[in-house]
């Protein structure tokens, strides 16, 4: 399954009342999340967007979602546009947002109850994605009692159950550690060769984009536009500290240092105005 | 060593409840004596043999109010059970029903007692109309409030997870979110339709009943010890009621972390 991203602008309208004087004068503040955004996602692959914080990385991934809908521009998925949430794309939200009233298990059979799988197929599957992530023996835990990274695999899981061809993620391992953030980034990358997945993952480390991307688009500061692709060659496992890694790296940071630079000119420039 | 434990938490919950209520009931025995008059205040043992006089009464009564209370409250429970449901998940119910809710909802419910007499007359649908008014709108509100602060990103997980419509999302994803705001406003709608049981059965809408009891029989004859005895009854069953409510609602919410059982 293919991705097309065509020149995708979205605006937020935030309706702001001032009263000055006696009068209530109403405008709209128009934001511009993101404007002309182009890429293309091949079946498989493993696609990066890094950017400073507020840059739309969100908004692209909820547009592909079908959670938002787009100003201008569409998104296609082999050729069809996506007019809502459906059953060939799954987020993986960087709250997790699970379910705190059904346990690791039944998170993981919600997507299938929706599609109407019967009951012990459902749950057959939901073990098979459990194993996957490593949670055995959590079957019958609720949300609570588990710990953050716990909560992730879950998120995991619920996402992989219901097959999607597209895995979104949004800063999944945002809330995670150092440490453990990197053995999750290699365990994501083992559940992709296994699942042989589309992935769409969201984030701003330079670091986790370069170790898991085949390829990074990154993005400029407000409003969003992609600013560079780069295809990241190396073979993986790859090593955090090679040569060739810290030359991309390098380069990468050369290209979001000029935004976050811009990023602070822009809003010195609002101050004094 | 576990048998002990045990026993010495039951020990450490139940000993000061116990030593708190046999000082309150020696002051009060001693109090009494002191004021010498028992249409002031009897006696705390004269008050306990009162439930032995009065136990043909007794179980009659409370079965009355019982029938008066759930009926208030089952209807209570079938309008603002789904009609909080649709405010909750729907601004435009919201907006339509919420200035009608306000203004009703300051109006005491023994302010109806007029309307409810002549609506339903000298009936037990007259008093469990009282009950319902009392319970209804925590009821009521507490729903919309579960409702309609669901999580937006509990919706839209459900939504990329194929949950698609209203109904659904509703059933699958807002209902078990607000359960457990939905159980509090049961047990506080409980509690205030209970008050309300009294003042409706004061009206005489049947022969038996506790409320109806205390005031048209135990009060016209000056019989504080009884009167006492029936308040002592509206006490214990309303925390009965409320005890076991608790219990089976707990049992439901698990997922909780058990901060339903220990609210």
């Amino acid at each position: 399954m293919k991705l097309e991203v065509v020149s995708l602008t979205k605006i937020y309208r935030h309706n702001i009342r001032n009263k000055i004087g006696n009068k209530h004068i109403c405008n709209d503040e128009c934001v511009i999340a993101v404007e002309n955004v182009n890429f293309r996602v091949e079946e498989g692959e493993f696609v990066c967007i890094l950017g400073p914080s507020g840059c739309g990385k969100t908004t692209i991934v909820r547009i592909i979602a079908g959670l938002d809908s787009p100003t201008s521009g569409e998104v296609l998925v082999d050729g069809v546009p996506v007019r809502g949430p459906g059953k060939d794309r799954c987020v993986v939200f960087q709250e997790f947002a699970l379910f705190p009233w059904r346990t690791v298990l039944k998170n993981i059979t919600f997507g299938l109850e929706n599609t109407g799988v019967p009951k012990d197929e459902r749950e057959r599957i939901a073990r098979k994605y459990i194993r996957l992530v490593g949670l055995e023996g959590f079957e019958n835990a609720y949300p609570h009692e588990l710990s953050g990274g716990m909560k992730q695999r879950v998120a995991i899981a619920r996402a992989l159950a219901i097959d999607p061809d597209i895995l979104l993620m949004d800063e999944p391992f945002g809330s995670l550690d150092a440490q453990t953030r990197n053995l999750f980034q290699e365990e994501l990358l083992r559940i992709w060769y296994e699942t042989s997945k589309t992935i769409i993952f969201v984030t701003h480390s330079v670091d986790e984009a370069i170790f898991l991307a085949d390829k990074i688009l990154i993005m400029t500061a407000r409003p969003g536009k992609i600013k560079k692709e780069i295809d990241v060659d190396l073979p993986r496992m790859r090593n955090r500290t090679s040569k060739e890694f810290n030359e991309i790296r390098s380069c990468v940071l050369d290209e979001l240092r000029q935004e976050a630079l811009k990023a602070m000119m822009m809003q010195h420039m609002k101050r004094l105005s | 060593m576990k048998v002990r434990e045990r026993l010495l938490r039951i020990m450490r919950t139940f000993v000061p409840g116990a030593i708190s209520l046999t000082v309150f009931a020696v002051v009060w025995e001693i109090v009494a004596t002191l004021i010498g008059n028992e249409r002031v205040l009897p006696r705390f043992s004269q008050v306990m043999i009162s439930f032995y006089e009065l136990k043909e009464y007794i179980p009659l009564d409370i079965i009355q109010s019982l029938i008066h209370f759930g009926m208030g409250i089952s209807f209570a429970f079938l309008i603002a059970f789904p009609l909080g449901m649709l405010m909750g998940w729907f601004r435009g119910v919201f907006g339509f029903v919420d200035p009608i809710v306000e203004i009703l909802r300051p109006i005491p419910p023994l302010a109806w007692i007029p309307l409810a007499i002549a609506w339903f007359h000298l009936t037990p649908i007259a008093a469990s109309f009282i009950i319902f008014l009392g319970a209804f709108f925590p009821l009521l509100i507490n729903t919309y409030m579960g409702f309609r602060e669901t999580p937006k990103t509990l919706i839209e997980a459900a939504k990329v997870l194929g949950c698609d419509s209203d109904v659904r999302l509703m059933r699958y994803v807002a209902l078990p979110h607000a359960l457990p705001m939905i159980a509090t406003g049961m047990r506080v709608g409980m509690g205030v339709g209970w008050m309300c049981v009294v003042a409706a059965e004061m009206f005489g809408v049947s022969t038996n009943g506790l409320g109806f009891r205390m005031f048209t029989k135990f009060f016209y004859n000056h019989q504080i010890d009884y009167v006492i005895t029936y308040m002592i009854l509206l006490g214990i069953i309303s925390l009965v009621l409320d005890a076991s409510f608790r219990y089976i609602t707990g049992s439901l919410m698990k997922w909780r972390g058990g901060v339903v059982l220990e609210a």
